[in-house]
């Protein structure tokens, strides 16, 4: 296991298209004249893995997404995305939000579609698409149902789906299981370790659990606030090629997990 | 909104609205519409005479009576509807359809039975009142959570203190937010009884107006009675916002 | 008890059993002279139907009703999600309804008389002023309340401002919104029975003045009775609609 000081540059070789698939540099959100949200972030997320920002409330983690997301405007500093800089949202990265922001009024595959449909693909072709992203997160079926026939668990796959839709190359995933139910989440997590290996994406995930960061991500970012920084790159080195459940006690994640705990615990006291 | 980075208050926009009112009156577009300016001037000029006064006092003893009516008979029933399952099912229905019925019509009837005066209209500011008001605090007492009763027991509390020291602190931003509506309706149906009866009140003075086509003084007697309108509502909103500190957080 | 006995349809049932009796008794005592009973106004309910004097009446007081509504809908939501959209608009137009709603608006009765007339465009008017405070303040209180986050959704997923208002602000808005137009079916009634009573009775209201007029009271009760009878129904078929339209279980938000 290794870690870093504030940059993570981890390529083995160099490639011609970057490694790096989002950029932050120098970063800041401020507001109001006084609130600093982000400080002078500086970040790399890597191409084709899952990077976790973890932290304690108010470290700016979801701010930076949304930020990177193009939902919301830095007040300094830019986010380059596959080299090029970010101005407001774009087909090369798709959200998946902590309150699932379903239409309530619109069916699953109607959801699920309706990032083709803002972009004006045809129907038949949109819907094409959606079914096959409902069977990718396991709702095969429930192409008909409404949101409110689904349990949260099922509503937050409908929005996974739907950003898996768009095929944008980043997906920025704003603690989409903290909603949901102990052992759904469980699941989830594991699910997402398949999704990240059979989808060649680069996800960026936003995540105030320690345990959850270390289970999903190829790298941690933590994040702390007053002000807010990046403290600490964790890469987990751990083998995951062995069952989900072995992971949860394998002395690695164990380890890693503790390291980041007592590195937080002296901010939370 | 904000302009040149100062945030503007609620309903300054009115200002606008006065300006250009006044614009078209002195531009004389319509015989209708006399300038903001001269209307005010009447105001200050009818206000302290005695046929306003008097019309003022017949309108404020109606509305007084009629909404007292209401309260004192409303807030019980609505109590006894909130507590028993059969007074509610047997009275619900009709509640909650004289609460969407066009009241208006009930008047020619009260016309008829009680006569042409103060009494049909006091009447008819009850009845335009007291429906929210009983449902309002039917709700109030509906949702006063269980175990604040089981609390009350549990500390020996007689019917009477549980009702005055607990009960109907725990209903009361329900009661007064009904009360508040039932205020509201309380002056339209002051004001439609005074129309229909026309002899009495506001009603009179009106009918005396446009009859003289005096738009001046017609335009003064109204402003006079939106302004005690909104400033009742307002006034009533500020009393319930007293109390919706603790509303949000009962326990459900 | 009997647990049919004291069921709310069984005991909605018999209250109206019970306040028909009442009527019926007071009507005998007699209460007034001009209080008829309840069986004598089903008579001349009657009477009424079947001399067609309700029949023709019915559409002169439905006509500025539903002109009136017509207009108050298309101008008033128009109107209200303009102010749920813009914060300038808001500024500018919503004081307006705010006063408008807490005002005694029937007062401006004889001013639209004085204006318009003793026609339709003054009844229509009138009906106008009374449903539309409503149904501006209810549609925008809709659109500007409507869930950051579908909203933010909308535009992560590149929707365009149009695509966002038509494809999610007013979807997530109309339950709401319908809601507001049944509030204006409810005050425009009253508009249209007061234009009947203070402006002229060409409907209705001919009827019962008419009735009242040459003491045929149960006749004029019995027109009354049936206008009260038309609003309820029509309100509560009107409810039924939105509830059927805009499930409320649809309304979890996701």
């Amino acid at each position: 296991m290794t870690s870093q000081g504030n940059t993570a540059l981890k390529t083995t070789q160099d490639a011609p298209q970057s490694d790096i698939a989002v950029s932050v540099r120098n970063v800041s959100k401020i507001y109001g004249g006084a609130i600093h949200a982000l400080n002078d972030m500086t970040l790399d997320f890597p191409r084709g893995q899952l990077t976790s920002l973890l932290g304690p409330s108010g470290c700016g983690k979801t701010t930076l997404l949304k930020i990177i997301g193009g939902l919301l405007d830095q007040t300094s500093g830019e986010i380059l995305v596959n080299g090029k800089p970010v101005d407001g949202p774009g087909p090369d990265r798709a959200f998946v939000f902590q309150d699932f922001a379903l239409m309530p009024w619109a069916s699953v595959i109607r959801n699920v579609a309706f990032g083709l449909e803002l972009r004006g693909v045809a129907k038949s072709e949109r819907e094409a698409v959606a079914e096959k992203y409902i069977a990718a997160v396991g709702l095969s079926g429930f192409e008909k149902q409404y949101p409110h026939e689904l349990s949260g668990g099922m509503r937050q796959r409908v929005g996974l789906a739907r950003a898996l839709s768009v095929n944008a190359d980043v997906l920025l995933l704003d603690e989409p299981f903290s909603a949901v139910d102990e052992q759904t989440r469980r699941k989830f997590q594991e699910d997402l370790l398949a999704l990240v290996e059979n989808e060649k994406k680069t996800f960026i995930f936003v995540t105030h659990s320690i345990e959850e960061a270390v289970y999903v991500s190829d790298q941690i970012a933590l994040l702390l606030a007053r002000p807010s920084r990046v403290s600490e790159i964790i890469k987990p080195d751990i083998d995951r090629s062995i069952s989900p459940d072995a992971l949860r006690r394998d002395p690695v994640y164990l380890d890693t997990v503790e390291r980041i705990w007592s590195s937080l615990r002296s901010y939370v006291e | 909104m904000k302009l040149f980075g100062y945030k503007l208050p609620m309903m300054s926009s009115l200002l606008i609205w006065a300006v250009l009112w006044e614009i078209v009156g002195q531009l004389d577009m319509t015989i209708l519409l006399p300038p903001l300016s001269a209307i005010l001037a009447k105001m200050i000029e009818i206000v302290p005479t005695t046929s306003f006064l008097s019309a003022f006092g017949v309108t404020a003893r109606a509305f007084l009576v009629g909404t007292g009516f209401a309260v004192a008979i409303g807030i019980p029933v609505g109590v006894l509807m909130g507590k028993s399952v059969l007074i509610d099912r047997l009275l619900l229905p009709w509640v909650n359809m004289f609460l969407s019925a066009p009241l208006t019509a009930l008047v020619p009837v009260l016309m008829v039975l009680f006569g042409i005066g103060e009494q049909t209209v006091i009447i008819t500011t009850a009845l335009f009142a007291i429906w929210i008001i009983v449902l309002d605090t039917r709700a109030g007492v509906k949702q006063i959570s269980s175990s604040l009763v089981e609390m009350a027991h549990s500390f020996g509390a007689s019917s009477f203190q549980a009702f005055f020291k607990i009960y109907i602190w725990a209903a009361l931003p329900e009661i007064l937010a009904g009360v508040r509506i039932g205020f509201i309706r309380a002056v339209k149906g002051v004001i439609i009884g005074q129309l229909l009866v026309s002899v009495v009140g506001f009603g009179r003075l009106f009918e005396l107006y446009s009859a003289n086509f005096l738009m001046e003084h017609f335009w003064a007697l109204l402003l006079v009675l939106f302004f005690a309108a909104f400033t009742l509502a307002e006034g009533l909103g500020y009393l319930e916002r007293k109390v919706d500190y603790y509303a949000a957080s009962r326990a459900p | 008890m009997d647990k049919h006995l004291t069921s709310a349809p069984a005991l909605k049932v018999l209250s109206i059993i019970i306040v028909f009796c009442a009527w019926e008794y007071a009507g005998r005592i007699p209460v007034s002279p001009a209080f008829p009973t309840f069986l004598e106004t089903m008579q001349g309910l009657w009477e009424i139907t079947i001399d067609g004097s309700l029949l023709r009446a019915y559409p002169e007081t439905l006509k500025p009703l539903i002109l009136g509504v017509a207009i108050s809908a298309v101008l008033g939501i128009t109107i209200g999600v303009a102010i749920g959209l813009s914060f300038k608009v808001e500024w500018f137009a919503s004081p307006i309804f705010v006063v408008m709603q807490s005002a005694p608006l029937a007062a401006l009765i004889p001013l639209l008389v004085l204006a318009y007339g003793i026609g339709l465009t003054s009844k229509v008017m009138v009906v106008c002023i009374m449903a539309m405070p409503v149904i501006v303040l209810n549609s925008a209180n809709a659109v500007r309340h409507t869930p950051t986050s579908i909203k933010e959704m909308g535009r992560s997923f590149l929707g365009s401002p149009m695509e966002i208002i038509f494809k999610i602000i007013l979807p997530s808005a109309a339950p709401v919104i319908f809601a507001g137009l049944r509030l204006g079916v409810s005050a425009g009634f009253i508009g249209a029975i007061l234009s009947e009573l203070l402006i002229t009775p060409t409907g209705i209201g001919d009827v019962i003045t008419y009735n009242q007029a040459i003491a045929e009271y149960a006749k004029m009760y019995a027109a009354i009775f049936s206008i009260i009878v038309l609003a309820v129904v029509f309100l509560d078929v009107i409810e039924k609609i939105e509830l059927t339209l805009f499930r409320p279980d649809k309304r979890v938000s996701a």
